[in-house]
C-alpha cells in the first residue's frame, strides 16, 4: 500500500459521495486527519492474508427469512409525526431535479 | 494480598445504593415501594445531573409509572416491575425522546420502542432517561456527545470513558439501579472500567439490535452495566434471545445463566503493555492471583499483536458506519446532515472512502481478511483455555479535554478490546482494584462465541472473593 496522503481535491470528492456539504475550513482541517487515518491501517499490509476468506458476520447465520405475511406496522400519523416538512399526508422532499442539471 | 475477605456486615442501606436483586427484593417484600425508590434516585438526579451531565433526557412519566407499578403489584409477578432503570440514548424508546446524543437527532421523538427496551419494559420496568454517549457512539470517552461531556463520579475533573458513558456513570453514581448500555469495540467494557461498574458485552447476536442506532452492524452488542454481575446477568436473561426482527440474532430463543466446571484462564500477556500507565498491569496481576489462590488454572496465552485489530476496527467501523449513516437526511425525522458533528463527519468521510471504487480490495476487502485472522488466532487459544483475562484499558480515566485533537483516541483507547469484539465475543469488564490516585482499574474476561457462561462464572466468583464492586465514589 503505498501512502494514502490524500489531497483536498479527494477530500472534496469524498464529502460529495458521502453527501456531506463541506466548508472550505473543514476540508482544509479534514484532509490531514484523514490521511493520518488512512495511513494508520497501513499496517494491515503486514499481516498476509491469501490463505482465507473475508468474515463478514460472525454468527455463521445465512438465508434468514421470515414468512411474507403482513404485520401491523405505522399509521400515516406515527410516520409523519418527526417530519419537519408534510404536506397532506406526504412527506416534502428536497428537489430531486434541478431547473438546469448543473448539479 | 489477602482478598478472602467474609461478607461485610454493611449499614442500613439507603434505596439508591441497592442492587437490582435487593430491590427487587425489597419491592416484593414490601420493604419500601417504587415510588419511594423512584422519587430518590429522581430527586438524586436532579441534585447531580446539571454537574455530571449523565442524563440527556429524563423521563417525566417516571413517577407516574412507579405509581402504576406499586398498585399492580399483587398481581403482577414481572421480575423488574417498578425497578428504575437508565437507557443508553441509542435505543429507541417509544414516546421518549431519543438522540444518540447527536444535534441531529435533537428533537426526535420514536414511535416504536426497541427490542431490549420492550422486553424490559414487559417486565415492568421503569425509564429514568436516557443516558449521554459519544454522538452516534463514535467514541470512547463521552466527550463527544453534542450535548457536553459526562463527568467521571469518581474525580469529575475526568471522563466516563465511552460511549456507553452515561451509563456507567449512572451506574457509579447510583443515579439508577441498573443501566443498559451497547458495544461496538469497547462501549460497555471500557467505561465500565473507567467508572468501576460491571459490564457485560454478550456475544454479538445474543441481543437484539433492533431499535438501536446502528453504528457497526457486525459488531454492535447491546449489554447491561450494573452494580454487579449478578444484576448483569439478571438484565441479559431478559434482554437476550432471538428476536424475529433481528436477522443476525443467535438462533437460541432465551439465555439463562449456568455454572459449570471451573473455566481454565488464560492470561494475555501481549495484552500487558509496556505503555500502559503504572499500577494498571500490577493490580490486574494481583486480581487473577486472586483467581489463582482459589484454585483456577491459570496459563499464559499470546494473541496477535492488537495493532492489526485497531486498524481492521478502524476500517470495518468506519465503512459500516458510513452507510448507517446515509440514512439521516433530515425528512422523515431529525435535522439534515448539516448537523453532523466533525467526529460523524470525518468518520463517515473515511467509511466512503475505503467504500469506494478503486480502494474498496485494499481496505474494506482486505480488512475482513484480517478479521478471519482475528478469528482463527482467538480459536487456536481457546483450544487450550476456556476464557482469556487482562486488564481492559491501557490507563484509568483520561482528564476532561483528552480527546481533543487526538485523531484516533478511541481506537487507541480500545486496543485491548477491539479483536474480541471484531470476533464477535462475550466479554465482561468487572472492577479489580485501583491505580493513578484512587480511579478504578477494570479486568475484562473474554470467552467463546455464545459462552458467555464460563465469562459469567469466573466474575461471579472474583466479585465473591474480593469486594472492588462494593466501592462507591464520593459524589
Amino acid at each position: 500500500m503505498k501512502k494514502q496522503t490524500l489531497t483536498q481535491e479527494d477530500t472534496k470528492k469524498i464529502g460529495k459521495l458521502a453527501n456531506l456539504s463541506l466548508s472550505s475550513n473543514e476540508i482544509e482541517k479534514f484532509t490531514p486527519q484523514l490521511s493520518e487515518t488512512i495511513d494508520s491501517v497501513e499496517v494491515m499490509d503486514k499481516l498476509p492474508t491469501n490463505d482465507v476468506d473475508g468474515t463478514f458476520q460472525v454468527t455463521g447465520l445465512t438465508n434468514i427469512f421470515r414468512e411474507d405475511n403482513i404485520e401491523k406496522s405505522f399509521t400515516q400519523e406515527e410516520a409523519l409525526s418527526n417530519a419537519k416538512n408534510k404536506h397532506n399526508g406526504f412527506f416534502v422532499v428536497p428537489y430531486v431535479f434541478a431547473e438546469d442539471d448543473t448539479a | 494480598m489477602d482478598f478472602l475477605l467474609f461478607p461485610m456486615f454493611l449499614p442500613k442501606m439507603t434505596l439508591h445504593e441497592l442492587t437490582i436483586t435487593e430491590t427487587v427484593k425489597g419491592l416484593s417484600e414490601k420493604k419500601f415501594s417504587s415510588v419511594e425508590i423512584t422519587k430518590e434516585l429522581l430527586s438524586r438526579i436532579e441534585k447531580f445531573n446539571q454537574k455530571l451531565n449523565i442524563y440527556v433526557t429524563v423521563n417525566d412519566s417516571a413517577l407516574n409509572e412507579a405509581k402504576k407499578a406499586d398498585e399492580e403489584r399483587s398481581k403482577n409477578k414481572s421480575k423488574l416491575l417498578g425497578v428504575p432503570l437508565a437507557i443508553k440514548d441509542n435505543f429507541l424508546t417509544n414516546g421518549l425522546r431519543t438522540t444518540a446524543s447527536s444535534n441531529v437527532l435533537s428533537d426526535f421523538v420514536p414511535q416504536f420502542e426497541s427490542s431490549v427496551t420492550k422486553r424490559l419494559k414487559d417486565q415492568g420496568a421503569i425509564f429514568l432517561g436516557k443516558t449521554n454517549m459519544d454522538a452516534w457512539a463514535h467514541g470512547s470517552s463521552t466527550e463527544t456527545s453534542d450535548y457536553g461531556p459526562t463527568l467521571n463520579p469518581w474525580d469529575t475533573s475526568r471522563l466516563p470513558g465511552g460511549s456507553s458513558g452515561g451509563s456507567a456513570a449512572a451506574v457509579a453514581a447510583d443515579l439508577c439501579v441498573g443501566a443498559i448500555g451497547s458495544e461496538t469495540a469497547g462501549s460497555i467494557r471500557q467505561p465500565a472500567c473507567w467508572c468501576g461498574v460491571s459490564g457485560i458485552k454478550p456475544s454479538y447476536g445474543r441481543v437484539s439490535r433492533y431499535g438501536v442506532i446502528a453504528m457497526a452492524s457486525s459488531t454492535d452488542s447491546p449489554g447491561p452495566m450494573t452494580k454487579n454481575i449478578e444484576d448483569g446477568i439478571f438484565l441479559l436473561e431478559i434482554i437476550a434471545g432471538h428476536d424475529v426482527r433481528d436477522a443476525t440474532t443467535i438462533r437460541e430463543d432465551k439465555w439463562s445463566y449456568k455454572s459449570g466446571k471451573k473455566p481454565v484462564i488464560g492470561i494475555v500477556t501481549d495484552y500487558f503493555l509496556k505503555e500502559a500507565q503504572p499500577g494498571i498491569n500490577k493490580t490486574v496481576h494481583e486480581a487473577i492471583n486472586v483467581l489463582k489462590q482459589s484454585g483456577y488454572d491459570v496459563r499464559e496465552v499470546s494473541l496477535l499483536d492488537p495493532k492489526f485489530a485497531i486498524a481492521d476496527y478502524t476500517i470495518i467501523q468506519r465503512a459500516e458506519v458510513s452507510s448507517n449513516l446515509a440514512r439521516y437526511d433530515g425528512i422523515r425525522y431529525g435535522n439534515d446532515r448539516t448537523y453532523f458533528g466533525q467526529e460523524a463527519k470525518r468518520r463517515i468521510m473515511i467509511g466512503t472512502y475505503v467504500l469506494s471504487a478503486g480502494y474498496h480490495d485494499q481496505f474494506y476487502r482486505k480488512a475482513q481478511k484480517i478479521r478471519t485472522k482475528i478469528i482463527e488466532d482467538f480459536n487456536r487459544v481457546f483450544e487450550h483455555v476456556d476464557v482469556l483475562v487482562a486488564p481492559t484499558s491501557p490507563s484509568t480515566a483520561l482528564p476532561v479535554g483528552s480527546t481533543k485533537g487526538v485523531a484516533m483516541f478511541g481506537e487507541l483507547q480500545d486496543v485491548l478490546v477491539e479483536a474480541s469484539s471484531m470476533a464477535g465475543l462475550p466479554g465482561v469488564s468487572i472492577p479489580c482494584g485501583f491505580a493513578g490516585g484512587g480511579m478504578p482499574v477494570g479486568m475484562q474476561i473474554t470467552g467463546k462465541m455464545k459462552d458467555e457462561n464460563s465469562v459469567l462464572q469466573v466474575a461471579l466468583d472474583f466479585q465473591k472473593l474480593t469486594d472492588f464492586h462494593l466501592q462507591k465514589p464520593e459524589l
